[in-house]
This record gives structure tokens, C-alpha cells and sequence, in this order.
């Protein structure tokens, strides 16, 4: 079957609203709208607008009003962040010239160059940038769906899922069990299961010393592994057990009422129950027709244009783009080329070879930090390593105090960085 | 004296595994010229010899081989701090680096003097401060690697103009972590520096002279004139 390039949702096709056009300045500004105001999308909006001052029309579409990072999510969970430091609100992306629309886009007309609003509205472009993060895979865990996320949380997704997460590990009977269900590749934030685990054992190792962790993991390894579990055998000892494939650990159901998680056949009660089911790209990527069937939204890598249509980008997590992990760096570097393109197409102004990279940090214990990270290029079919660093085993405390302090640093930074 | 440290030279460009550009000979230098050299450079704010103490700076017996800012007793910089932590170590190569250009391998030092361009006083000189440290012979032999002598920029490479506009791109890829406020929360500010500084210091990190991996995959794909654009437009935004 062709692609289809109309993919309204049949319920709006009929909305006929179109949001007050541009003021016309001789010839109309070029307009830009921005699908997501994350990572990616934050940091696109607002470096079109202020490197363009005014030349270019940027709209950013966004249903919350306040973005909670789900960096520095773990830290929150073992009580090394607060709450309310992972809220970050939009007036720094809109005292930059940038229009926030808080509402959800739930179509694109490819055709048309329109994307369409809950609310009915249509905002007209001429190049539309896609970052709506993920979605979850239906059916990924039998037994879970999204209805049974204030039973088992995903916590997975900006909001308020990791206070119900971190409510209910805080109010578990002594000596229970906490299951986390993690997901296949590919997902964001790799080292991010294995940060959970590390900031969960330690919340428990000071409230409930005997409770355990239980691991269920398709994956025969995970990353930052050998650290992790250097980190867990050191801190932690006997807390963390984790069940790969080789043990059944990519045959898994749960029964949320139940509190039950079934692994390879065998039922485990359990007390809490974090289940990240295997991802995709955020659904109006594929209502837009961007996705393929691993239901990614594929892009060339020089610029993170969408293979399927050249006035579309797609950046972040729901970009199939090669090498770079699914971080909220990865996003905010992306974003920046792809906002050098695009303010180029539309104003002429210079274009410069794109330029990638990331680090991820994580926070094994209380001063005990690590990182990895990797510059990149684009390749031919893909964005490559070009090179890359990770911690080491048995460093010294003071270098992973030092590690920890640069990831506040770090965090301080991208958020100032992504919303002004 | 005199016989015991005089011209023990290296011809280290045998020693060091691959041909380095950097690679050149390295006199050790003559320690009772470098006697001299301290007392005129150094000794107003450091002590040296039996019964040293910390002064302005700390005091310098021992220094060969010993991390940076080690002495719990002295108050150091945190950018001192923060490179000893990195692993930052006294061997003759960075004992060369810091006293030509105390910045230029660590910019935030408190260490505040100027710097020692002629190679063949600072030669003498560490020759002097060898005689303090333990098993003194044994250091350029222990750490071979240790022999290349600091980071030498050609005129041509300093005088490359940056492009200031290149360089505001470029510096999107450092706004991730390094503030345009220039607010140091955890990692450093790095606006409103000279451009020569800059430049020294990105081109240290890219020759992996200077300790963090971070930085260094950084600095490893930026070109001289990258660097040049980077330290025209940062020099330009101030705190
Ligand atoms: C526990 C955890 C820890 C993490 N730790 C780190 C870390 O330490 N470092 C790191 O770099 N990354 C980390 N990440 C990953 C990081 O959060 C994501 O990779 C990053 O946020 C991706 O950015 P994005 O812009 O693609 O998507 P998001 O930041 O998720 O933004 C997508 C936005 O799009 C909006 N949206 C979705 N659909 C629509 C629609 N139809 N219309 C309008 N808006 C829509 C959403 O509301 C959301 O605000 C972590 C993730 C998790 C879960
Ligand atoms: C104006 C005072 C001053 C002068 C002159 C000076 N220093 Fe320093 N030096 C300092 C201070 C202060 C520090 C600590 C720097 C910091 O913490 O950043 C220091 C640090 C050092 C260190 C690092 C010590 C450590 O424990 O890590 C060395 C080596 C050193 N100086 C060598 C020299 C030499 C050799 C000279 C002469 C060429 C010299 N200094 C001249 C003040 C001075
Ligand atoms: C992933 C985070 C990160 C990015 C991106 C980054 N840096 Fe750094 N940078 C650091 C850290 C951490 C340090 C402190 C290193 C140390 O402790 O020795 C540092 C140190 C520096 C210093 C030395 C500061 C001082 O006080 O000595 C300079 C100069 C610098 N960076 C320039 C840059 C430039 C230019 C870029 C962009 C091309 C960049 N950095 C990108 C993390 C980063």
C-alpha cells in the first residue's frame, strides 16, 4: 500500500477553524510549527526563533503547561531532586518570539502543509518539525495496558506516574518486593532502567532494608552493566536480582489486580510493579504517516529530515536516525541542526555541516556517579560514532562525586539551554 | 651538584611509541642554574627544602609524580581541585605546561604568575625542584610517555581569525552543559575569556594533555579553525 499522505483523524477531518494567519510584512514570514515541546521540540522552537530574530513564524504545540523532565526523574525517586525541579515552564520559549499553543496536534495533511488541533484549529507551515517523544507498544507486556497504569506505572513519560511510583515504594510493606518489568530495544534513555534500579535500592536500602528488587529483563545486557552491578554488589548487596532472557526473562505477563507478574510460567507475587513496555515513536508521527513498520519515524541523517517528505523533520526519541541512544541530549543536539537547516531554508541564512553528540549520566548512590557519551556524525545511511567514552569500574569516590556534581551541572545547563 | 644534574638529556623521539609532532628532545636541564631561576620566579610565594610550609603557595617538596592540589593542608582553586581530581598528576610534561602558562593547562588557577617562556631556564628550574622529590632520576624514565613537552601552538594556529558566526553554531553543541550566563553550577563557565587562552586550552584537551574525557571527545573533532571560532564568539558573550 502507497503511503497516505492525508491522515486526519476521521473524527476532525471536517474542522474548518484556521488560526489567524501570519502578518503579512510585504511577503508573509516563513512559518514553522513545532509538534512537542520536550526536548527536542523545546530546543528547535526556541533557537528558529531567537537566531531568526522575527524573520521566521514559529509555532510550538504543546498540551501541558509546565514540561517535567524525566532526567533527573530517578534522582527524584531516591530523594536527591526534588519534585518541583523537574518543572519547567514555556514563558523562556515564548519571550523568545516563539507562539505556544497548549493543545494537542492530532493530525497532519501532509499535502495541505495544515496540522490540526484538538481544539479544531488548523495551523498552516512550511516546515513541520515532529517531536512528540514515545508512545508505548500495545500489548508489549501481556496484561498491561495503559487503563492499568495506576496499578503497575510505567513512569516512563514526563509527569506526575513517577510520584505515584515513588508513593507506592514508599508505602510498601516491610520486607516486599519491587518488580521492574524493562523494556527490548530500542527505548529512550538506555542506562535508564538500570539508574531506577540503583535510586529505588537506595531509597529502600534506608526505609526497608530487607525488601528486594527483582530485575525482569529481555535483554541478554543492558547498559552501563558492569557498573551498575559493580554499584548494586557494593551499596546494595543481595537487594537486586535480575532475570535476563536466558531465565525466562523475555517471557513475562503481569496481572495488575493481582499484583502478579508471571515470568516463563512462574507467578511471583510482587508488592510494586514498574512495567516500561517496549516503545515507539509517538503516535502522531504515525498518524502522519512518518513511521515504518518498526514504528519509528526514519530520517536522514544529515539533517533529521523525514524520509517520507522533505518539509518534515523528526527529532528526539521518535527519530529512527542510526547510533544515538534516545537521551534528552541526543534531542537537544539534533534539534540544533535541525534548526540551522531550517532557518536556512527559510531565510537564507549559513548552513553548517551537522555536528552530534550525548552524554548520559547516572547516579548508582549518594555521590556515586557515571557517564557515557560519544560524539557523532552522519553517515551515509545513518548518524555514526564517531568516538566514545564510558566510567570505568573501581574509580575513585572523589572522581564519581566529581562525575555527579557535573551532571547537576549538566542538568542545570540543557534545561537553561532548551527553555531559555 | 653540578655533575650529578647537568645535561642528563633524552632524546625521547625514540622513547615515544608513535612519532608525535610533539615529540622532540627534552633537556632535563642544569639544577644549580634552576636555583637560581626559583628564587627569582617562585620563592616569593613558594617554599622549598627542609622545613618548607605552605606560604601563598604550597610548598613544593616532592612534587614530581604527585597529584595536583594533594596537600589537604593548602587551600587550592577548585579548577586546581577539579584537575587533580581528573587526575592531573606533577610529571615533567605538565610540571612544562603549568609553569610556562600557569591558564593555559588549568584556567581557573590561583596560582597568579605569568609564566616561564624560555625552555631552557624552566628546564634548569624543574631540574632544581627535582632535587626535592624522591628518587628523582627515576621520573622521566618511569613515565615515558610523560616526555612530551607541552602544548606548542604555531604563530600561524594563533593567529587564525575565528569566525564568529561559525563559532555561535558551534557553540550550541557547548551550551548543553557550559551556561551562556557563564554561571558555573557544576561545570565551568567558560565567556568572556582571552582568545588565546581559549585556544590553548581546547587545542590541550584535543592533544589529550589535559585530563576529562568529555572534553577531550569533545576537542578531538573540532579543527583549528573550529577552535578559533569557538574562542572569537565566546570571548565576545560576557557573564
Ligand atoms: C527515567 C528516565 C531517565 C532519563 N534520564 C535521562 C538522562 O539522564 N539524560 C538524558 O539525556 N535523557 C534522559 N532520559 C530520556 C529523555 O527524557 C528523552 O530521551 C527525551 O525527553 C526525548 O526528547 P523528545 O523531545 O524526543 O521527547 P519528550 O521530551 O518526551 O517530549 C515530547 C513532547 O511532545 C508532546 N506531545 C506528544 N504528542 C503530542 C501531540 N500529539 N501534540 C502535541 N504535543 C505532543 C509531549 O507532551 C511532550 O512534552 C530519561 C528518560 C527517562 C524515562
Ligand atoms: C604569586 C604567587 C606564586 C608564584 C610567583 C608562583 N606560584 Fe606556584 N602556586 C601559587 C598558588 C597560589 C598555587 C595554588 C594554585 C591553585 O590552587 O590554583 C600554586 C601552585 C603551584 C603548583 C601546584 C602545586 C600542587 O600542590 O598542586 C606548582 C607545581 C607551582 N605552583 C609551581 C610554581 C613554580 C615552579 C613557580 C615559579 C616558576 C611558581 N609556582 C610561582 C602561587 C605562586
Ligand atoms: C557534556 C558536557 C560538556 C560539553 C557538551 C562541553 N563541555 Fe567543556 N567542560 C565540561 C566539563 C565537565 C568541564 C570541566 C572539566 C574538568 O573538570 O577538568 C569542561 C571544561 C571546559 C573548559 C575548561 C574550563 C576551565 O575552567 O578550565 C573549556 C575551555 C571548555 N570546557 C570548552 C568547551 C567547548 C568550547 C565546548 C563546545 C565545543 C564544550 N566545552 C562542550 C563539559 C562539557
Amino acid at each position: 500500500m502507497k503511503l497516505q499522505r492525508r491522515t486526519f483523524l476521521a473524527s476532525v477531518s471536517a474542522a474548518s477553524a484556521v488560526m489567524a494567519a501570519p502578518p503579512v510584512l510585504g511577503q508573509a514570514r516563513p512559518r514553522v510549527v513545532v509538534i512537542g515541546g520536550g526536548s527536542g521540540g523545546g530546543t528547535v522552537a526556541r533557537y528558529i526563533a531567537k537566531d531568526s530574530d522575527g524573520a521566521v513564524d514559529v509555532t510550538l504545540i504543546e498540551p501541558t503547561k509546565r514540561y517535567y523532565t524525566c532526567y533527573f526523574s530517578n534522582l527524584y525517586l531516591g530523594g536527591f531532586w526534588g519534585y518541583d525541579a523537574l518543572g519547567h515552564g514555556y514563558e523562556g520559549i515564548a519571550a523568545a518570539g516563539v507562539n505556544v499553543v497548549h493543545d494537542w496536534a492530532i493530525g497532519v495533511d501532509r499535502d495541505a502543509r495544515t496540522v490540526t488541533l484538538a481544539s479544531g484549529a488548523s495551523v498552516p507551515y512550511d516546515k513541520l518539525v515532529v517531536a512528540p517523544g514515545i508512545d508505548f507498544v500495545d500489548n508489549a507486556v501481556p496484561g498491561w495496558d495503559v487503563t492499568k497504569q495506576s496499578l503497575m506505572p510505567h513512569a516512563y513519560k514526563s509527569g506526575t506516574q513517577v510520584q505515584l511510583l515513588k508513593n507506592q515504594i514508599e508505602n510498601m510493606r516491610d520486607g516486599g518486593t519491587f518488580c521492574m518489568v524493562a523494556p527490548p530495544n530500542p527505548y529512550r534513555c538506555p542506562p535508564g532502567p538500570g539508574e531506577r534500579v540503583s535510586m529505588v535500592a537506595h531509597m529502600l536500602s534506608e526505609s526497608n532494608p530487607t525488601a528486594k528488587i527483582l530485575v525482569v529483563d529481555p535483554k541478554e545486557n543492558f547498559s552501563k552493566q558492569a557498573l551498575f552491578e559493580e554499584g548494586w554488589a557494593k551499596h546494595y548487596p543481595g537487594m537486586v536480582t535480575r532475570i535476563g532472557p536466558d531465565f525466562g526473562g523475555a517471557n513475562v505477563e503481569v496481572r495488575p489486580d493481582a499484583m502478579e507478574v508471571v515470568i516463563d510460567g512462574q507467578v511471583e507475587k510482587v508488592d510494586v510493579c514498574n512495567v516500561i513496555p517496549a516503545q515507539k515513536a509517538g503516535k502522531i508521527a504515525e498518524l502522519a504517516g512518518l513511521t515504518n513498520d518498526a514504528g519509528w519515524a526514519p530520517v536522514t541523517p544529515s539533517d533529521m529530515r523525514s524520509t517520507m517528505d522533505e518539509n518534515v523533520f523528526v527529532l528526539g526519541d521518535a527519530a529512527q536516525q542510526g547510533a544515538m541512544p534516545k537521551s534528552g541530549f541526543s534531542a537537544n543536539s539534533q534539534a540544533k541542526v535541525v534548526a540551522n537547516v531550517v532557518r536556512g531554508e527559510l531565510t537564507g541564512s549559513r548552513i553548517f555541516p551537522a555536528r552530534y553528540s550525548n552524554t548520559c549520566w547516572s547516579l548508582i548512590a549518594t555521590d556515586d556517579g557515571v557517564k557515557v557519551g560519544a560524539s557523532y556524525e552522519a553517515g551515509e545511511n545513518q548518524i555514526e560514532s564517531v568516538s566514545s567514552f564510558i566510567s570505568q569500574t573501581g574509580e575513585e569516590a572523589d572522581l564519581r562525586r566529581q562525575t555527579y556534581e557535573e551532571s547537576i551541572g549538566w542538568y542545570n545547563g540543557i534545561v537553561a539551554d532548551i527553555f531559555g | 651538584m653540578k655533575g650529578q644534574f647537568l645535561s642528563i638529556s633524552l632524546c625521547i623521539g625514540a622513547l615515544l611509541a608513535p612519532t608525535s609532532a610533539f615529540a622532540q628532545a627534552i633537556a632535563i636541564g642544569d639544577a644549580e642554574a634552576g636555583a637560581d631561576v626559583y628564587r627569582r620566579e617562585c620563592a616569593s610565594c613558594h617554599q622549598i627544602g627542609e622545613g618548607a610550609t605552605h606560604r601563598i603557595g604550597p610548598h613544593l617538596n616532592h612534587i614530581f609524580d604527585r597529584g595536583a592540589a594533594s596537600h589537604d593542608d593548602f587551600r587550592y582553586s577548585g579548577a586546581l581541585e577539579r584537575q587533580g581530581r581528573d587526575g592531573l598528576t606533577w610529571d615533567l610534561r605538565r610540571l612544562h605546561a603549568y609553569i610556562e602558562n600557569p591558564r593555559a593547562l588549568v584556567s581557573g588557577t590561583r596560582m597568579s604568575y605569568r609564566g616561564l617562556k624560555d625552555e631552557e631556564r624552566r628546564s634548569d628550574l624543574i631540574a632544581y625542584l627535582r632535587v626535592f622529590s624522591d628518587q628523582p632520576q627515576n621520573i622521566p624514565e618511569a613515565a615515558p610517555t610523560a616526555l612530551r613537552p607541552e602544548i606548542e601552538l604555531s604563530p600561524e594556529i594563533l593567529a587564525i581569525v575565528g569566525d564568529v558566526e561559525y563559532g555561535e553554531y558551534l557553540s550550541q553543541e557547548c551550551a548543553t552543559c557550559h551556561q551562556r550566563s557563564g554561571a558555573n553550577e557544576g561545570i565551568p563557565g567558560i565567556v568572556g575569556w582571552p582568545e588565546e587562552d581559549f585556544v590553548v586550552a581546547m587545542h590541550a584537551y584535543k592533544e589529550k594533555l589535559r585530563p576529562h574525557e568529555v572534553m577531550q571527545t569533545i576537542a578531538a573533532r573540532l579543527g583549528e579553525e573550529e577552535i578559533a571560532a569557538l574562542a572569537a564568539y565566546f570571548a565576545e558573550l560576557d557573564e
